[in-house]
């Protein structure tokens, strides 16, 4: 609450302000405002809410019609998502009832033992979920490292063309996933990086590069050069200031730009349909083609779902302060 | 300080030091330049020459150069032509809605409340998601049976309702419905982007022009338009700039809520890109010189981007 607060100068208490605070009209439309922004964010929250409770409904309430807002919870959306399960003979299905009633199963077994099946493995899913991790995560640390190396670079140093350079580097942004894709595809599959780990993760240290120097640059032009430059004077080399002054100073920044560059490498879709298929596919495209086998499987899509929802929504929270600098490259700072 | 002052040490380690700065300098830069070398120039400069001939990545050829004739077929392709018209109404649309309905939003929540921080952070949370989630959860909303939309807009029988993605109204087909149902997904999910920069152009207005307009006894409305909007106006510009180049690469959506259906309503023109290079006969050729036209109309809507963003960051 208080980001939106501290957001531009402190404005001086005025006379109008007093005003607004007692004349009733002006009150009435103050209470009429905020009634409309309250419903426009719980219309805009709508979605997100279905999509939650959709997550521990069974497959009949599910495509029920009209859709059932009160309804039995269940997880057996998040069983279907994260088990292959096969059809139990009706023998293993009494051993497995009995040991159900004496406790020996878990929870995930019980609920599969519900429509008559037992659990035999994790689903894809789960490599899927695994992929999207490693991805994301060593993409995210690398273009940190390297995008915090520049950004102090282009911060402190004259650099010959410096603005050419920056301009080039967001411009690299800019380009659309698809077009960048092709030749992409063939470079990858020439050099035996197509659908694989370190592919993946250096096309989105890549592609994160460009915003987080960006980024990264805006917070590190805001820290006074003057600390560096007593602590040079005092006999530290370059390095050491850098590392002993800039860097702790510049902590805010960094965990911004980590979590900003987590959520696009997580949230990827585009260059993860085209340039994997089964080794580094990761989350996003398989929760998409879910859709396509079969029955459709809404329960287990939206437990898939609120497991991507879940993340985005806290760190949105946390982030708050930081969203409009994150979503201009720095450039907007206030 | 009696060290920095003496002159002949002080010389010798500030030249010391200033090459070990340039090293570092370098040392610091090249890594970022050179990945970004590789994995984005190289590649973009491989995909020119790509586009001179006619290649495909599953015929086992190797590429044969036929000059512009790949341009010639799509500038002369009058479906490609329809596909571009499509992008373009969708991009239209949707930018348009966003930024009227950001910049209301912008205004309603200019006055703090009790309460406004939190409400503002959750009108924020789609911007937030990924697309594909947030492409699949409104193909559920969507179903014309079991979906919320069509129950909470009162359509109870399913044969009389519209079938939003499938551009159909009640068994009639309905040209643009399926378009029109996308670009609502689109403005739902940005429109908390536009609200967020007009929101920092409004709390930079000083008060001050506020205070002189009301000495001189200026109505509200004559303040929104001599004030308030010319203030804002190059915060709403950038947004709508960002917002048009993000709706001519738009692919995530669009695959996943309708995949370009039905028919071709709503084949975006990444879309039929991606189908061209990845599916079917792979005509990568053909695809890599249809990526070139699609990347100059956004490097011209970006030049633009970016030549506002560095004046504002020249006055901030």
């Amino acid at each position: 609450m208080a980001a939106f607060e501290e957001i531009g100068p402190r404005v001086p208490v005025v006379e109008s302000t007093r005003v607004d605070k007692v004349n009733p009209r002006a009150r009435l439309f103050g209470a009429i405002r905020a009634t409309l922004v309250v419903i426009v964010a719980i219309v805009a929250l709508i979605p997100v809410l279905v999509m939650g409770i959709t997550a521990f409904k069974i497959r009949a309430d599910v495509v029920a019609s009209p859709p059932k807002i009160l309804f039995d919870p269940t997880l057996e959306g998040f069983v279907y998502l994260l088990t292959e399960r096969a059809l139990a003979s009706q023998a293993r299905l009494q051993e497995l009832q009995q040991q159900a009633q004496t406790g020996e199963v878990g929870l995930f077994e019980r609920i599969a033992l519900q429509s008559g099946q037992e659990i035999t493995g994790p689903s894809d899913y789960v490599f899927r979920l695994r992929n999207s991790l490693i991805i994301a995560g060593l993409s995210t640390i690398a273009s940190v490292v390297l995008g915090l190396f520049s950004a102090y670079a282009f911060s402190r140093f004259n650099i010959a063309g410096k603005n050419d350079l920056l301009f080039f580097i967001l411009s690299t942004r800019m380009l659309p996933a698809v077009v960048v894709t092709i030749p992409l595809f063939l470079m990858y599959r020439q050099l035996g990086l197509h659908d694989t780990h370190f592919g993946m993760i250096l096309l989105y240290t890549v592609f994160n590069l460009s915003f987080s120097v960006w980024l990264l640059k805006g917070f590190i032009d805001e820290i006074p050069r003057e600390y560096e430059e007593a602590a040079l004077v005092d006999g530290y080399t370059r390095w050491q200031a850098f590392y002993k002054i800039v860097l702790p100073q510049a902590v805010t920044g960094i965990a911004a730009t980590t979590v900003f560059c987590l959520i696009f490498a997580w949230n990827e879709y585009a260059f993860a349909l085209m340039l994997t298929s089964e080794e580094a596919r990761t989350a996003p495209p398989s929760i998409a083609t879910m859709l396509g086998r079969g029955g459709i499987e809404w329960s287990a899509i939206a437990a898939g779902t609120l497991g991507f929802l879940i993340p985005v929504v806290i760190i949105t929270f946390a982030l708050r302060r930081y969203l409009l600098r994150g979503i201009t490259f720095g450039a907007i700072r206030r | 300080m009696a060290q920095v002052t003496a002159p002949p040490r002080a010389g010798g380690q500030a030249q010391r030091r200033h090459l070990s700065d340039r090293a570092l300098m370098h040392l610091f830069i090249w890594p970022t330049l050179i990945l970004l070398i590789a994995v984005n120039v190289f590649p973009l400069f491989y995909s020119l020459y790509l586009s001179f001939t006619n290649y495909s990545a599953i015929a086992g050829k190797p590429p044969v150069w036929i000059a512009f004739k790949n341009f010639s077929n799509i500038l002369n392709d009058e479906q490609l032509w329809q596909y571009f018209a499509t992008t373009g109404r969708y991009a239209l649309l949707s930018v348009s809605l966003q930024t009227v309905l950001g910049f209301s939003l912008a205004m309603l929540i200019r006055q703090k409340f009790r309460g406004s921080g939190l409400v503002t952070t959750l009108i924020l949370v789609p911007m937030m998601l990924s697309p594909v989630v947030v492409g699949l959860f409104w193909k559920l909303m969507y179903d014309p049976s079991f979906g919320f939309v069509n129950f909470l807009l009162g359509f109870s029988n399913p044969s009389l309702a519209p079938e939003w993605l499938g551009s159909r109204w009640a068994g009639e087909p309905v040209p643009g419905l399926a378009l029109l149902s996308v670009v609502i997904v689109d403005v739902w999910m940005w429109s908390p982007f536009v609200m967020l920069l007009v929101l920092s152009g409004l709390n930079a207005i000083p008060d001050y022009l506020y205070e002189a307009a009301a000495i001189d006894r200026a109505s509200s409305w004559v303040q929104f338009w001599r004030i308030t909007l010319p203030q804002v106006a190059p915060l709403l510009l950038i947004a709508g700039l960002f917002r048009t180049i993000e709706a001519v690469k738009s692919f995530d959506l669009v695959m996943v809520m309708t995949g370009g259906g039905p028919g071709d309503q709503t084949e975006l023109i990444a879309v039929n890109l991606y189908r061209q290079a990845f599916q079917g006969q792979f005509q990568t050729g053909r695809a890599s010189a249809l990526a070139y036209i699609i990347l100059i109309i956004i490097i011209a809507v970006s030049n633009l981007y970016i030549k506002y963003l560095n004046q504002i960051r020249g006055e901030g």
